[in-house]
């Protein structure tokens, strides 16, 4: 059989990887660098009287399974009750003897199911949370028979201790009002309970979470992705803490808009450096962490804060391979099909004899689990490997991860919070180049290999200044260029300023507009 | 925590160590103060000391090796002080299960002896010899003798972690006796059925003193609680990362038999060419083999066997070759030897002729230039150790330093070994559990390759002449 290195095209995304020739059964599978784990699809249903945390414990465990590449939703039945009435008067609704609410409620843990097989038939997804109380027996029965019918594993989790709690339910209430409707309403589920039972239920996989995660009762773990989610799980924590992202101060490679390689600081780099060393100490943190990666960039610049810090090498910036410490220029000039390609799936396309985003973010799976165990922790890193961090936290889905702005010199802090995290970001106000390369924004049709010059002149950053040093009458030249090019250039009239094109490619639209 | 050093002088150079291709700040007397560390597994201050706690045949000492070999592995310094041993070096010769019987007052005083003796192995071993796990294997079913322990340990600042194995399934209990206690030296020269009554009262003796971990009384104690082989885990009070780590490792292993199989990718273009590295296909002597290992597969009649390969193509190459589903992973692909790529020794050695030598001197560390070290390797590949451990039949099918971190993990290979294990072309390893360690079985599939295993030569040193270097470069075309 013979393999060939292909692009494939229309329906799936373009991607370096060696696939047939012809269409086994084999390769229906997506052949990425995250073995496929979730051959039917797994139902996890949270169990637990309201306030346990399980909404919290839902929300974060689909953003950590969507980032390692496992699609997953959340069902939160609370959701579809809102939806059906849609004010909430009180407790009442609750009670055990209202027939009216138990209709409604039953008739929305059956919508939520019902969206529960769509999205694993017709949308792809791998793992549905199912987020709601399921404290009887005959409720949980009646979702692992639906689970069972159509061949889903079903994973129950299980939480029994009391956590704070703020729901949109209590959004316009005074606070002790709504402390003691609430516990009513928990009153209503309580004689209903049924806890999972070791004995009974013995034949379930579940895990059982107690004291707020000192404590896991772990039963049949039936495949992957389950002891995936179970020591996921188990390493998570609500101690308040804040986590630092920045990357390396600016480099002598960044001045020279060349990507990869392991250059030193620059002068500016070295002192954006002393400027994080002054924020940090302001920032009076209780016992930091500091980590970097095993580049020369950050470790200098981690240096230079005085402090005991880490190395890990799965931080390093993603391998660009053949195309290290090239610039945009260069890579155009000697791959422009691999730079297009790029283009259209930045987070699929992997360099060649490189990695991919995606291969980043499974290699950057470890550091995240660990920074899901510590407490302050501030991680020096580079432009990717920032964005696939910062996509993590924010829930970002692929499609936005290789664009998101993390600019050189900005300390993004990050600190949980209810159900998400807060982001602030402080610019140490020392000037650096801009590395930032957007998602092309042209019509399709200039997306063709044919008219690189359009996307290059639109979404190229600033080199202006490097260049400047050694062709410091450039700017003229720009301007009868920039002329043409705005006016979507005829492929004709590309080939007549062919040496010009070099210089084109330098520019940034923005700053010879203004000049 | 400041560092006075760099506050006074200001950031301090950076020099790039040259085997490791690590850079660490050089301080003005040469030496490097602050601890850099380098992230590895274990980021405990503190040694962790893991005892285990059950009664007989409940897979202690099998839990004790197989943990050991995964830290160790993955570069964690551990080891087992198994106190059954310290036993039989004591009382040379077992007579019976009467040794164990409660009210033997001269048994608990050697017992306790031997117990007291391990415990001062262990200081040894983690206070002064530089390891960081220690595994306590005994017993320990006493809610006494773990105090005992435990006040042991916080003398010595160790942090301590249970592991217990409770099972009561009959079935697991006898097939544990037969695999692993009738050849133990207390049984030597007795004929299995009197062995099997001998242990089976030896058992005895111990259950009614069995104190379990108790949900309510230990809860303040880091354990973990195997019930039936790993049907259910109870978890409590995970102190760390090391901890952390210890417990997923013990809820992915199973013991349900079943066999691996390593094999590289047949013979490849640049393997013929004497190149390292690269990724070309298969020549036509790798195109044979795969049909051979083909062949060979269908003949062993596995039980759901799942085949993986790395996404380099002469890997999949090979495993297309089998006609059946397989996975491509890319954490099985081949070491990258960075700017070395589809060099040939003769060229490393003219155009880097030092790196050469430094990947001589130490190569399991030593990091080709923008590549990677079989250090490196190892991290890599923890995730595919992990799913193997979960999973049965697996055909792995590789490259050569791939798979000599593989094989390292399961034949628990030190790391000045593992860069120099055989693993020949067109040759399948079968690797079968079997008691406390693996049976390996090495089939070699009768079609001929070239050579690609490089010993270590005898002089190492940067100055050596291109004569010695190349001593051991196996020939090629």
């Amino acid at each position: 059989m013979k393999v060939v290195k292909c692009y494939i095209s229309s329906d799936h995304l373009p991607f370096e990887n060696w696939h047939t020739h012809t269409h086994t059964h084999t390769h229906h599978k997506k052949c990425s660098s995250v073995p496929q784990f979730c051959n039917s699809p797994t139902m996890l249903v949270m169990v637990g009287l309201p306030a346990r945390g399980k909404t919290y414990i839902s929300k974060k465990l689909t953003r950590y399974l969507n980032w390692i590449g496992v699609p997953t939703k959340v069902f939160n039945v609370g959701q579809y009750r809102r939806q059906a009435v849609t004010t909430y008067k009180n407790f009442e609704f609750f009670k055990p003897d209202n027939e009216e609410a138990m209709k409604i409620r039953k008739a929305c843990a059956s919508a939520a199911l019902k969206d529960v097989a769509t999205y694993f038939s017709k949308e792809q997804g791998q793992v549905a949370v199912f987020d709601a109380t399921n404290t009887t027996r005959e409720r949980r029965a009646i979702i692992l028979s639906f689970a069972n019918e159509r061949g889903y594993k079903s994973f129950v989790d299980f939480l029994s201790q009391q956590v704070k709690f703020g729901s949109p339910d209590y959004a316009d209430r005074d606070c002790e009002e709504a402390m003691v409707d609430f516990i009513q309403r928990i009153d209503c589920y309580r004689a209903s309970y049924m806890p999972i039972d070791d004995e009974k239920d013995r034949n379930l996989s579940y895990i059982k979470i107690f004291d707020v995660g000192s404590r896991y009762l772990v039963n049949r773990v039936q495949d992957h992705i389950q002891s995936r989610i179970v020591y996921y799980l188990m390493n998570i924590h609500v101690t308040p803490r804040s986590i630092y992202l920045s990357r390396h101060g600016e480099s002598e490679l960044n001045l020279l808009g060349r990507i990869g390689g392991d250059s030193g600081l620059s002068p500016r780099g070295q002192k954006y450096a002393n400027a994080l060393a002054t924020f940090i100490t302001n920032q009076n943190i209780n016992d930091l962490k500091v980590w970097t990666s095993h580049m020369k960039r950050t470790i200098q610049t981690a240096e230079t804060l005085a402090v005991p810090y880490e190395q890990w090498k799965a931080l390093n910036e993603i391998d660009a391979g053949v195309c290290e410490e090239m610039t945009y220029e260069e890579i155009q000039e000697h791959f422009p099909e691999e730079f297009a390609l790029r283009d259209q799936d930045k987070y699929r396309y992997r360099y060649p004899k490189g990695e991919s985003y995606e291969d980043l973010v499974q290699r950057l799976e470890p550091v995240i689990m660990e920074l899901e165990r510590q407490e302050n922790v501030l991680v020096v890193c580079h432009q990717a490997v920032m964005r696939c961090l910062l996509a993590y936290f924010l829930d970002k889905p692929a499609g936005e991860l290789p664009y998101l702005r993390c600019p050189l010199h900005t300390v993004l802090k990050l600190t949980p919070v209810a159900y998400g995290c807060k982001v602030e970001s402080f610019y140490l106000n020392v000037e650096a180049v801009n590395t930032h390369r957007d998602r092309p924004g042209v019509s399709e049709q200039l997306l063709s290999l044919s008219d690189p010059l359009t996307r290059i002149q639109s979404t190229y950053p600033s080199s202006l200044m490097h260049l400047q040093r050694y062709f410091p009458h450039i700017r003229t030249y720009a301007k009868t260029f920039i002329f043409i090019v705005y006016g979507h250039i005829i492929k004709k009239e590309s080939h007549k300023i062919s040496k010009a094109h070099i210089l084109l490619f330098v520019f940034d639209r923005a700053k010879c507009l203004s000049s | 925590m400041l560092d006075k050093d760099v506050l006074e002088h200001g950031p301090r150079e950076l020099h790039q160590n040259p085997l490791r291709k690590i850079w660490m700040p050089r301080t003005s007397n040469g030496l490097p103060q602050r601890p850099i560390t380098q992230r590895r597994v274990c980021m405990t201050n503190c040694p962790t000391l893991i005892v285990t706690v059950g009664l007989p045949a409940r897979g202690k000492t099998y839990i004790s090796k197989k943990l050991t070999r995964y830290l160790n592995w993955i570069g964690v310094p551990t080891k087992v002080f198994n106190v059954g041993q310290y036993r039989r070096e004591c009382v040379k010769i077992y007579k019976s299960f009467e040794f164990f019987r409660p009210d033997n007052e001269e048994g608990l005083k050697i017992r306790r002896q031997c117990a007291t003796t391990a415990l001062n192995d262990v200081r040894e071993y983690l206070s002064v010899e530089g390891g960081q796990v220690a595994v306590f294997d005994a017993t320990n079913t006493t809610r006494e003798r773990r105090a005992t322990i435990m006040k042991f340990a916080e003398q010595n600042g160790f942090k301590v972690f249970f592991v217990e194995s409770v099972c009561e399934d009959p079935d697991v209990i006898a097939e544990n006796i037969v695999q692993v206690k009738l050849d133990s030296p207390d049984y030597i020269h007795t004929d299995t059925e009197e062995a099997v009554e001998d242990f089976m009262k030896r058992i005895k003796c111990y259950e009614s003193s069995y104190q379990p971990l108790d949900e309510n009384l230990d809860k303040e104690l880091s354990y973990i609680k195997v019930i039936d082989v790993g049907r259910r885990y109870l978890v409590n009070r995970v102190l760390d990362h090391i901890q952390s780590r210890i417990v997923y490792y013990l809820m992915n292993i199973h013991i349900t038999p079943r066999s691996i199989y390593l094999s590289r990718h047949g013979e490849s273009d640049l393997n013929i060419k004497g190149r390292i590295g690269g990724d070309s296909g298969l020549s036509d002597r790798g195109r044979e083999y795969a049909m051979k290992l083909r062949k060979y597969i269908q003949e062993q009649n596995i039980k759901e066997l799942k085949v993986w390969t790395s996404q380099m193509k002469r890997t999949i190459q090979t495993a297309e070759s089998l006609g059946v589903p397989y996975e491509q992973w890319k954490a099985l692909n081949e070491i990258d030897a960075g700017m070395c790529e589809e060099m040939m020794y003769e060229e490393i050695q003219k155009n880097f002729p030092v790196e050469f030598a430094l990947r001589d001197q130490d190569k399991y560390r030593y990091r080709y230039p923008k590549g990677e070290s079989y250090e490196d390797l190892v991290q890599r590949l923890e995730p595919v150790i992990m799913e193997l451990e979960r999973q049965e039949n697996v055909l792995v099918i590789c490259h050569q330093a791939v798979m000599r971190c593989l094989l390292a993990y399961f034949l628990d290979k030190t790391a000045d070994e593992l860069p120099y294990l055989q693993c020949p072309l067109h040759t399948v390893l079968k690797l079968t559990p079997v008691a406390y360690g693996c049976k390996v079985e090495s089939i070699y599939l009768g079609v001929d390759s070239v050579n690609t295993h490089r010993n270590r030569p005898e002089n190492v040193m940067a100055q050596r002449s291109t004569e010695d270097a190349l001593q051991t470069v196996p020939a090629h075309f």
